[in-house]
């Protein structure tokens, strides 16, 4: 800028002007931002700065996204107060402190991250927004995108999770994000004159000072654990044990050692011990039939060259297929053991309390029928006034105490049915629909490879129980009709990716709708 | 009780002569109000005023130390109406509400105050903020003010400023007969700052004074002939006294340059509320420090409505152009600076929305634009050497910003963990599942949340307490019923009459789902007529089916449990489906969480550390028998209710899984239940200092099932490495 100043003919318009610190606390409601922004002000005003905070309660403590702003200044000669602004001015903010990770990024599409001048403080933590939660699949946002751009636009960052600290300090994340300000050295403070201010304050103080001690060295530091592999990563080459101490565990695995390529070990090990742990050592052999049939046709299809990925994938989904959610599966998770375990830890239980569990179930004819004996199953379906009969006693919602003993033998017994579940009409159901599916799957990888894995990913829809189940089935059958119908092409692989895409990202089925009229069109051309 | 409790800041309201006040603008207010001598006060919340009515309402009791009346109004009609007490009376009074909102609502007061007059001071404080935190941001309560011509104090975002403003306003509304309003906007109201005190004045002539001596005139109704004459004293005597007033006392400011030192050619003319933001855009453009010391003149119109003109000739003396700073439209002060201009015929040109944009809001980086082209075009040589202003398009032009762009997704504001409204919705969208959408009037309030998603249900808002009056056309026989929604302060509010009266009256064959959380909930917990608690100064406990049987409804259901999201459904199914006549009405009533927990949660730790026995509850899902499809999701948008990552290679989508903030409202287990979803929600329960049957009962089933647990995990074929 200096060179434009010497071409212009004009006098400089007035000295630089210094200007006050800005800082913008970026926050959802409820997270604290208030606090925070109390302690900044206080620490400024007992350095005989001049502070003003401002913000805009309202919807925005409803969960929504908000911001507080403040400026602090040195009082001017004579004690002239500055003229502080309400509002950040993008480009202009020295400081922002983002409690989660996409208002961060959030902050930075604003304009106030810039790499001139703004230290950026956020907690890595994300909760998710209601967009990412609603979708029928995984649609979380993806975090890199807010680290790649931090790396760009902010001048200094520090970027932990502050919410973890918090917690793990008995505080809550404002003592976390007001540490990793004291850090930053933004502000001319004193670290004495932060503890002061977190003092002056009622509650919780020596938890605060910890958090704010735990993050202060965080940011000073830097990070000292080793990075997480992001689950994105592929499956990582499987370390199988060398034996295994039960002797039909081990025979199994010697059989998925030799006969399946090493690319699908990994998945397949794990697919067998769900699959056994489901019903039974024979369901495991079974499994492995399928598998080692799949991994022939695999290597008649020159799998070698695609790294045996067919294999792989159907090691996985086939293994999700064969343990399908029926009500004995349910029992059986209900009354384990590892789950009340899971449930004290997760409620933090300690000596002396009692905890008890109370489950939300709805059972309908549908559910009892299908794991009766295929015969019977079938007798009662024709019996259509029993059929109704049977269904006004069993269709209502049921509060089932796990833990008492009345109902935790019911679920026991429920559980224990598992030796008659290879009879019954859902599995005779399941496997007609499974022997479909890796007969389409092996069909298409004849002609075309990746299209072969891409049907076999499609087992990914069919999830959930009742009418989720049969919404599932049905956008099943849709991504799957839709995709053979245009088998012959070539990019038919990118196809069936796409609507596989569209069934798991938006929950009404319009968009695999508006994919599946371009095929027609295209189709029908 | 309200959601923020002012309880200790309202002690600085005692502050004397002297002092030095440190705090936020509503408490600044507040303190004004005293420091002038009110006698009675009233309002009516909504952001920004919300938190002004809870430091008046956590202030009644210096309040009455003052002997200063304080009402929760029950509308903005009935607070404008209450300004009525000045009239006749030597009283000062002022009303709060949010504005243009409330205004709308109080108008018809206003104007007949506005018509006789007041003869002590009246004053109306708005919060406002043409744009940010307002609902209908792109109005101003500026043509209100004119129309009804009431004068309009807009003050500088200073508190010494503010506050003598509000005293002064007093003063100005006495002195010229007419009532003021004042706008405050929502970031000034929550601002920080400090201000040097005078004492408390109490009243010198009291409402009892009034009412043991009555006085009426008849020239001061609006009744033609005195309405004739009430506009010919708003033309002669009123407004050329406020102007002389205003002009005293200068209530306007002029900062920058002046006298000898006004050798420029340029000037401003600022909006009070816009000055800050106007001075940090100058300092952007080397014009200005940072503490106001500005190289171009600057006339500062605390008093919007009406123009001094006198002040804005002599401002104006000198100079070739002036730029007019006012948010929104239509540009009232731009035409009135320039009908001032062009009828002494002076040369000055006035600008101002040819320059600065005529929608939105004015921030620093707007502002520093428009003025810095106003400059080039009319003196560039103030520009010098035209330092760099702070440019974010050189960052957000990045690619990696692009990437970032489609990545944040957007974060709606919904309803809170544990909301009693949340299983209404769900219900209404499980019935919309079956029979098909309806059409939906929502209301204002926390249900208008319900339009986002994950409920998506609603098809307009017309207003507070407009729910159903809003589904009036909607009344054919054998057509889909429309179903309106109202919260229960919109209720008391107006709906009572406007909705639930209007459709008995004509026959209305619609479903009426009133929500009764027990609370003005959205506004920050406030109580109203229908609130369970016991409140001292108010009567409480007002029963909202009572009121709509009294105006005639014979069709009501209460649901005193929302959360039963079955009951619930069918309630709804029926309304939907009965062949009764007349509304059908539905009263939903819990309590709004926040405040449930704010009362209840000291109560639970203090028992369980005194060892009471206490049941805790929090939901869980189990994450094996989640099958990650998120249905649940998209009927709850519960804040604690979300999904995680699972460890497990075999699965792609995330499950659902509930945190720690959990208040095991029930809402997930029951929507689990009614919708049939799935088996993987829990109640967790734990017992807290367990009774000693507690201990048998658990050590008996316990030990069975421990033994069976481990007779059948004995059984199962287990894949232990043999090496470890």
């Amino acid at each position: 800028m200096k060179d434009d100043t010497v071409k212009l003919d004009l006098k400089p318009g007035g000295p630089a002007t210094e200007r006050p610190i800005s800082i913008a606390i970026v926050a959802m409601g409820g997270q604290g931002g208030g606090v925070l922004t109390g302690w900044i002000v206080d620490l400024a005003e007992t350095h005989g700065w001049v502070a003003q905070s401002t913000s805009v309660p309202g919807v925005a403590q409803r969960t929504g996204a908000t911001i507080y702003y403040l400026e602090m200044m040195r009082p001017g000669e004579g004690g002239q107060k500055p003229v502080l602004a309400q509002m950040p001015t993008p480009g202009d903010v020295d400081v922002v402190i983002a409690s989660e990770f996409m208002e961060a990024g959030r902050s930075i599409l604003r304009g106030i991250v810039t790499p001139d001048r703004t230290t950026l403080i956020a907690s890595s933590h994300r909760s998710l927004s209601i967009s990412e939660k609603t979708a029928p699949g995984d649609s979380i946002a993806d975090s890199s995108a807010v680290t790649d751009a931090i790396g760009v636009v902010a001048r200094h960052e520090i970027v932990f999770d502050m919410n973890a600290m918090a917690v793990q300090n008995g505080s809550v994340i404002s003592s976390a994000m007001f540490g990793g300000l004291a850090a930053s050295g933004a502000l001319p403070f004193a670290r004495d004159a932060y503890y002061d201010v977190i003092r002056k304050g009622g509650k919780g103080i020596e938890a605060s000072i910890r958090t704010f001690d735990a993050a202060f060295e965080r940011a000073v530091k830097g990070d000292e654990t080793p990075p997480v592999a992001s689950s994105d990563t592929p499956l990582p080459v499987a370390i199988l044990p060398e034996r295994l101490r039960d002797r039909r565990a081990d025979a199994m695995l010697t059989r998925l050692r030799t006969e399946l390529p090493a690319q699908a070990h990994g998945f397949a090990y794990l697919g067998l011990q769900k699959v056994v742990d489901f019903q039974d050592p024979a369901y495991g052999d079974e499994y492995l039939d399928l598998l080692c049939d799949l991994a022939r046709r695999d290597h008649a299809a020159n799998g070698d060259a695609h790294g045996f990925e067919f294999t792989a994938m159907a090691a996985k989904y086939l293994a999700n297929a064969m343990t399908y959610d029926d009500v004995i599966r349910v029992a059986r998770l209900k009354t384990q053991s590892t789950r009340r375990q899971r449930v004290a830890d997760e409620v933090g239980l300690k000596d002396g309390q009692i905890l008890n569990t109370t489950e939300f179930m709805h059972p309908r004819i549908e559910e009892v029928a299908s794991v009766l004996p295929v015969g019977l199953a079938n007798w009662l379906k024709s019996r259509e006034s029993l059929y109704a009969w049977l269904n006004r006693r069993i269709d209502k919602g049921r509060r089932v105490h796990t833990y008492s003993l009345v109902w935790f033998l019911a679920l026991y017994f429920v559980g224990g049915l598992k030796g008659m579940r290879r009879k019954s009409l859902r599995h005779q159901t399941e496997v007609a629909h499974r022997d479909a599916w890796l007969a389409d799957a092996s069909q298409a990888l004849v002609k075309n490879y990746a299209l072969g894995v891409a049907m076999l990913t499609f087992r990914r829809l069919i999830k959930g129980y009742s009418d989720t189940h049969i919404r599932g089935q049905s956008k099943f059958e849709k991504v799957m009709q839709a995709t053979k119908s245009i088998a012959e092409r070539d990019d038919a692989p990118e196809w069936a990716q796409r609507l596989l895409t569209s069934a798991i990202k938006d929950a009404s089925s319009d968009d695999i709708d508006g994919t599946i009229k371009t095929i027609e069109s295209f189709t029908r051309a | 009780m309200a959601e923020r409790s002012f309880a200790k800041e309202v002690q600085d309201l005692k502050l004397g002569e002297g002092d030095q006040f440190r705090g936020e603008g509503i408490l600044a207010i507040t303190k004004a109000l005293l420091q002038s001598g009110v006698a009675y006060v009233g309002g009516y919340q909504g952001s920004p005023i919300s938190h002004l009515m809870d430091v008046l309402a956590d202030a009644n009791d210096i309040l009455d130390d003052l002997g200063v009346i304080f009402q929760s109004s029950a509308s903005e009609a009935t607070a404008g109406a209450m300004l009525s007490a000045s009239v006749m009376y030597p009283l000062r009074g002022a009303v709060a509400w949010k504005s243009t909102v409330g205004t709308n609502v109080a108008s018809d007061a206003l104007s007949n105050l506005a018509s006789g007059g007041v003869t002590g001071g009246a004053m109306v404080i708005v919060g406002e903020d043409y744009g940010e935190g307002s609902s209908i941001m792109q109005e101003r309560t500026h043509a209100f003010a004119m129309k009804s011509q009431m004068w309009l104090l807009d003050p500088r975002p200073d508190q010494e400023c503010l506050v003598n403003l509000i005293e002064k306003g007093f003063e100005l509304s006495e002195a010229s007969n007419t009532p003021v309003m004042l706008q405050v906007r929502v970031r000034s109201c929550h601002m920080t700052g400090e201000f040097t005190c005078k004492d408390n004045k109490r009243p010198a002539f009291t409402l009892q004074d009034a009412m043991n001596n009555p006085k009426r005139d008849l020239g001061r109704i609006v009744l033609p002939p005195a309405a004739y004459d009430h506009e010919v004293e708003k033309i002669k005597v009123r407004m050329p006294t406020a102007i002389d007033f205003i002009r005293d006392q200068n209530l306007n400011e002029v900062f920058g340059p002046t006298g000898t030192d006004k050798t420029g050619k340029t000037g401003l003319i600022v909006l009070g509320g816009m000055y800050n933001s106007t001075i940090r855009a100058l300092q952007f453009l080397g014009l200005c420090d940072a503490y106001g010391n500005s190289r171009v003149p600057i006339y500062v119109m605390n008093v919007a409505y009406p123009t001094i003109k006198s002040e804005v000739d002599t401002f104006c003396e000198g100079l070739d152009a002036v730029l007019v700073v006012e948010e929104g439209q239509p540009e009232y002060i731009e035409q009135s600076v320039t009908t001032v201009l062009a009828r002494e015929k002076r040369p000055t040109m006035v600008h101002g929305k040819d320059y600065l944009p005529m929608g939105g809001d004015y921030t620093a980086a707007v502002l520093t634009d428009g003025i810095g082209r106003f400059l080039e075009d009319h003196e560039p040589k103030q520009l010098g050497n035209r330092a760099p202003v702070p440019d974010p398009v050189p960052t957000l032009t990045s690619p990696v910003i692009d990437r970032l762009r489609d990545v944040v997704p957007a974060r709606p504001p919904g309803l809170c963990t544990g909301c009693p409204e949340r299983p209404i919705f769900a219900a209404m969208k499980m019935v919309f599942e079956e029979t098909g959408t309806h059409h939906v009037s929502a209301d204002i309030g926390c249900h208008l949340f319900s339009i986002l998603p994950p409920f998506n249900i609603g098809a307009t808002t017309m207003g507070f307490g407009l729910g159903p009056a809003s589904a009036a056309a909607f009344n054919v026989k054998g057509a889909k019923r429309s179903i309106s929604i109202m919260g229960d302060g919109g209720f008391w509010h107006n709906g009572l009459t406007s909705g639930i009266g209007n459709a008995v009256f004509n026959k209305h064959d619609g479903v009426f789902v009133i929500v009764d959380n027990f609370y003005s909930s959205a506004t920050g917990g406030q109580d109203i007529l229908s609130s369970r608690a016991q409140n001292k100064r108010r009567k409480t406990n007002n029963s909202i089916v009572d009121a709509v049987r009294g105006i005639g409804v014979t069709w009501v259901r209460q649901v005193d449990h929302t959360y039963d999201v079955t009951r619930m459904r069918e309630v709804l199914n029926e309304a939907l489906t009965t062949d009764a006549e007349g509304p059908k009405i539905i009263v939903a009533s819990s309590e709004c969480m926040l405040n449930k927990q704010r009362r209840e949660k000291p109560k639970v730790a203090k028992a369980i550390k005194g060892g009471k026995r206490v049941v805790k509850e929090k939901f869980g899902v189990d994450e094996d028998v989640c099958t990650g499809d998120h249905a649940c999701m998209r009927l709850s948008g519960c804040p604690s209710l979300s999904i995680k990552e699972l460890d497990d290679p075999l699965r792609d989508d995330p499950v659902a899984s509930i945190d720690d903030t959990c208040v095991a409202c029930g809402n997930c287990g029951e929507v689990a239940d009614a919708a049939v979803l799935c088996p993987s929600f829990f109640r967790a329960e734990v017992i807290h200092n367990p009774t000693g049957w507690d201990r048998f009962r658990a050590n008996l089933s316990g030990s069975v099932i421990r033994y069976l647990q481990s007779l059948r995990e004995n059984r199962a074929v287990r894949f232990e490495d043999q090496t470890t």
